[in-house]
């Protein structure tokens, strides 16, 4: 968490401990943070305080939304046109509240754009769900295009700006907007959903206070979540992240051999860095890369409980397995980056040896 | 000449990712250039490795196919 977001969480602390569904005086204090939260988040992401809603969770935000307008729209149909690499909290939702139309992606991570723009102005779709970029390779998504083909069919358009909220400019190419604030600097624990005006939507789950989100949030993650945004939006050093990634993509491709740097390498985010190596365990690779100090993730399926790899390398046709997937931080320092990249091609080496694998 | 050549079977089943494509690898490079190689693995990750390889290596997918959870992929090789 940024520090500023932890020194908002630790005043709030004090001044918005109380219920802001309460209407004596410290329940007013509380809701007043808590508005005040929601109208910074609304300014920088360019909609009405209103239409700001907050939730416990990025996944609450996500299977609220397309439960929602869903059941909202369940006149129009139950058809809900998805990327194939969207998060999986978004393809849950849309199995579970509709009939969902996946829509493939190119070897970036790219969706097919001109099939998705055919699939939502079919009749029956209530529903189209595209993130704006990729949190598992970076690649960036075609918003616009599909954001204009879902307008003039009538289809509300959800974009998870999970991984990128915070990061890039998200851009106003949404009806539905879902963000994360665990990914922007702020605490784990707080979503964001934002809702234009018009877009019809209405809870399938038990009446409450907080009709979007029954059981509200903590205000103290609320003003941190805002107050992290806020710095995260105006301290923008992309060009530096954007840098060093496209310096440690051209060095692994060169120097460790059978290599997938998978993602767009232009048009992606600028802080995530994702490659498979062929012959590896993911899982021996991460604690090989951790014993040296490095904290990165894996889309391999031995590294997590689940036997099924990454849906998203899956779709892109990538190598599930010995994947390693790097986020750097703002602040990252070229020379940490640089012991990583000497120290890679002898790991993955070391862990080849082990297997057997070097000369296949 | 235009005979069919016989397809080696590599048996996979029951391990786990990348063990399937290590076994076909070693196969693949004991047999001759144009050889046709069939994997069976258990492992849903074959099923999306084994192209993947393929590409990377510049051998053909030939086919892919499912049944009772074995998954069978074939391969030929090129140099």
């Amino acid at each position: 968490m940024l520090a500023e977001a932890r020194a908002a969480f630790v005043e709030a602390l004090d001044q918005g401990w109380a219920d802001p569904r309460r209407v004596h005086a410290e329940g007013r204090r509380a809701r007043m943070l808590l508005d005040g939260a929601r109208e910074a988040i609304a300014t920088i992401v360019g909609a009405r305080t209103e239409d700001v809603d907050l939730a416990p969770s990025h996944t609450a935000a996500l299977h609220g939304a397309v439960r929602s307008v869903l059941r909202g729209r369940r006149r129009t149909g139950a058809d809900v046109v998805v990327g194939a690499v969207e998060r999986a909290a978004v393809l849950n939702a849309a199995d579970f509240s509709g009939n969902r139309i996946t829509v493939p992606v190119d070897p970036t991570g790219r969706v097919e754009v001109a099939e998705f723009v055919e699939a939502v102005r079919r009749p029956g779709v209530a529903l189209a769900a595209l993130q704006h970029a990729n949190g598992e390779v970076g690649t960036l998504q075609p918003v616009d295009v599909v954001h204009d083909a879902a307008r003039a069919a009538g289809v509300p358009l959800v974009m998870d700006a999970g991984a990128s909220l915070g990061h890039v400019p998200v851009g106003d190419a949404w009806d539905v907007l879902a963000g994360d604030a665990g990914d922007w600097g702020g605490p784990s624990g707080i979503g964001l959903l934002v809702t234009r005006s018009g877009v019809r939507r209405s809870p399938d789950w038990p009446d409450d206070e907080d009709r979007w989100f029954p059981g509200g949030v903590s205000v103290p993650a609320a003003l941190a979540a805002a107050v992290a945004l806020q710095v995260a939006v105006g301290a923008r050093d992309d060009r530096t992240r954007r840098e060093l990634v496209d310096h440690m993509r051209a060095r692994i491709a060169a120097q460790v051999p059978d290599v997938d740097v998978v993602g767009d390498p232009v048009d992606r985010l600028p802080h995530v860095l994702t490659f498979s190596c062929l012959y590896v365990e993911g899982e021996a690779l991460l604690g090989a890369l951790d014993a040296r100090g490095f904290a990165v993730g894996s889309g391999s399926a031995c590294t997590s409980s689940a036997l099924e790899p990454s849906h998203v390398l899956a779709a892109m046709g990538a190598l599930t397995h010995g994947n390693i997937r790097v986020a750097l931080p703002r602040g990252t320092r070229p020379a940490d980056v640089d012991r990583f990249l000497d120290e890679l091609p002898s790991v993955v080496a070391t862990v080849r040896e082990a297997w057997g694998v070097g000369a296949l | 000449m235009g005979g069919r050549r016989t397809v080696i079977v590599v048996d996979a089943r029951g391990l786990r990712c990348p063990a399937p494509v290590i076994r076909l690898a070693r196969a693949a490079k004991d047999a001759p250039v144009g050889s046709t190689l069939t994997v069976l693995a258990t492992d849903p990750a074959a099923v999306h490795d084994v192209p993947a390889w393929a590409r990377m290596r510049g051998h053909v997918m030939l086919e892919s196919t499912e049944s009772d959870g074995v998954h069978a992929l074939t391969v030929r090789t090129q140099a």
